[in-house]
């Protein structure tokens, strides 16, 4: 039986590398031929229009999924050699926020926390808690929480392990105008941290100048995003319209 | 091994607590299985006087019935907010997940197997509880196999939208050789001279069913678990 990578972790890697990779489901094609690659320290923005494959590619980021073709690769490894450590060392906030609403905040975060045998796993719960502005509802179940406060608990979530690479769907979500700036300066703490970002998102205000570069899906396929000329809004409208 | 243990047990624990919060589950599954012990005691009480033998399928088809409620829900709480996946994303062994999530069903099955002793007996006039550690260690015994087989299905059905159709339909054709050496084994200690050694068989043969079914569910589950 192996021990949790959080205890003994000897893989790391500094870029993950999406080749030619596609995902069919039956006769749809959620993916073709996607290629890119996530080097440490950088935020990388991933756009598209509803259906264009962004949540499929984030699944298969996140080992969930299996690519029907092409490799995705974390450092010289697949998901398939690096197993549960690769696993240690992913964090994904999906659409689901992926809480039990029975149980508490804190009974939430320490459920997680023991899960990845976290160690000092109290003190990271609670700062979890503080960082998500749930300190004083730590004790309140889940299900009473607001769509906001239950997006900022996820957040915490996905980051207790201290993951290298966090693969955010959505996370501004339901989010108030203080948590929005609370997560873009997250954002920034994690490129400073070195950790390999990917943002899914239609809020393109909000990561314009947060995202270091943008990757367009459109039908399941990389589109051609222009580097620069114009906010971030304007480039992506410029990209569909071609 | 610790480790396993460690995770099998976090698992099972969250999912006790999650239980005792909502009630769902025991609600459910007890007010079945009384409803059902109910209706056959209509039926095969006459006069005051229960029909010869009947205790013993009452008890495994209420335990039966329940047990495949309690396994359809149990999943499906997990699929809510798409939990499934967050447990199956930890760096862990997904068997020891399937081990917390078993232990967590086969405890539940527990309490409703109390609960519908205790009324057979009572409606019945049943002598169960006069061989209560036989009937105990077939219970114990039928509910492993049954669960750990149920456990997997129903993980297996949890993303599938028939799966209250399929859990069923696939659940009893494999679990039916437990219930039916259930069923043999209560009948033996239900007669009048209780016949020992035959219960004894058939509680081999149930753990002989627990060993083949532990090892392949373990097997399977993570395979089965990756999209």
């Amino acid at each position: 039986m192996s021990a949790t990578p959080a205890a003994e972790d000897p893989f790391d890697f500094e870029q993950v590398t999406v080749s030619n990779v596609s995902r069919h489901y039956g006769r749809r094609r959620a993916l073709t031929r996607v290629s890119l690659t996530l080097r440490r320290g950088e935020v990388v923005g991933l756009l598209g229009p509803n259906g264009a494959g962004k949540s499929t590619l984030l699944g298969l980021l996140a080992s969930l999924i299996a690519p029907s073709a092409g490799t995705v690769r974390y450092g010289d490894r697949t998901a398939d050699a690096a197993g549960a450590l690769l696993r240690g060392r992913l964090g994904l906030l999906s659409h689901e926020l992926r809480l039990y609403p029975e149980l508490t905040a804190r009974e939430n975060l320490d459920f997680f926390a023991g899960l990845y045998g976290l160690p000092d796993a109290a003190a990271r719960v609670s700062a979890a808690l503080e960082r998500a502005r749930l300190a004083d509802r730590a004790g309140d179940a889940v299900q009473g929480f607001s769509r906001g406060m239950r997006q900022r608990l996820a957040l915490e979530r996905t980051l207790l392990h201290d993951p290298r690479l966090v693969l955010l769907d959505e996370p501004f979500t339901g989010l108030d105008e203080g948590s929005c700036r609370a997560l873009a300066s997250r954002l920034r703490d994690l490129r400073s941290a070195r950790r390999m970002v990917l943002v899914a998102t239609h809020d393109l205000d909000l990561i314009d100048g947060i995202v270091d570069r943008a990757v367009l899906l459109r039908r399941g396929r990389v589109g051609t995003l222009a580097e620069a000329g114009g906010t971030l809004r304007e480039r992506y409208r410029a990209a569909l319209a071609e | 091994m610790g480790e396993f243990c460690r995770i099998a047990w976090l698992v099972m624990r969250k999912d006790l607590r999650v239980e005792v919060r909502s009630r769902e589950l025991v609600y459910t599954t007890v007010f079945f299985a009384t409803s059902c012990v109910l209706v056959f005691s209509f039926a095969f009480v006459r006069e005051g006087r229960p029909l010869a033998g009947v205790e013993a399928g009452i008890v495994w088809v209420a335990l039966a019935y329940a047990g495949q409620l309690a396994l359809g829900r149990a999943f499906e709480r997990e699929l809510g907010q798409d939990a499934l996946r967050a447990l199956l994303l930890a760096p862990v062994e997904r068997s020891a997940i399937f081990v917390g999530k078993l232990l967590g069903i086969v405890l539940l099955m527990a309490i409703v197997e109390v609960v519908v002793v205790f009324l057979v007996t009572l409606f019945f006039s049943s002598a169960l509880i006069e061989q209560a550690f036989w009937l105990a260690a077939l219970l114990a015994a039928a509910t492993v196999g049954f669960a750990a087989v149920g456990t997997l299905f129903a993980a297996m059905l949890a993303r599938s939208q028939s799966r209250a159709v399929l859990l069923p339909v696939l659940l009893y054709p494999v679990t039916i050789p437990v219930l039916v050496a259930g069923v043999s084994g209560t009948i033996a200690l239900l007669a009048a001279e209780p016949n020992l050694d035959q219960a004894r068989f058939w509680l081999a043969l149930i753990a002989f069913f627990d060993v083949v079914f532990l090892t392949l569910t373990l097997w399977t589950f993570e395979p089965l678990m990756a999209e």
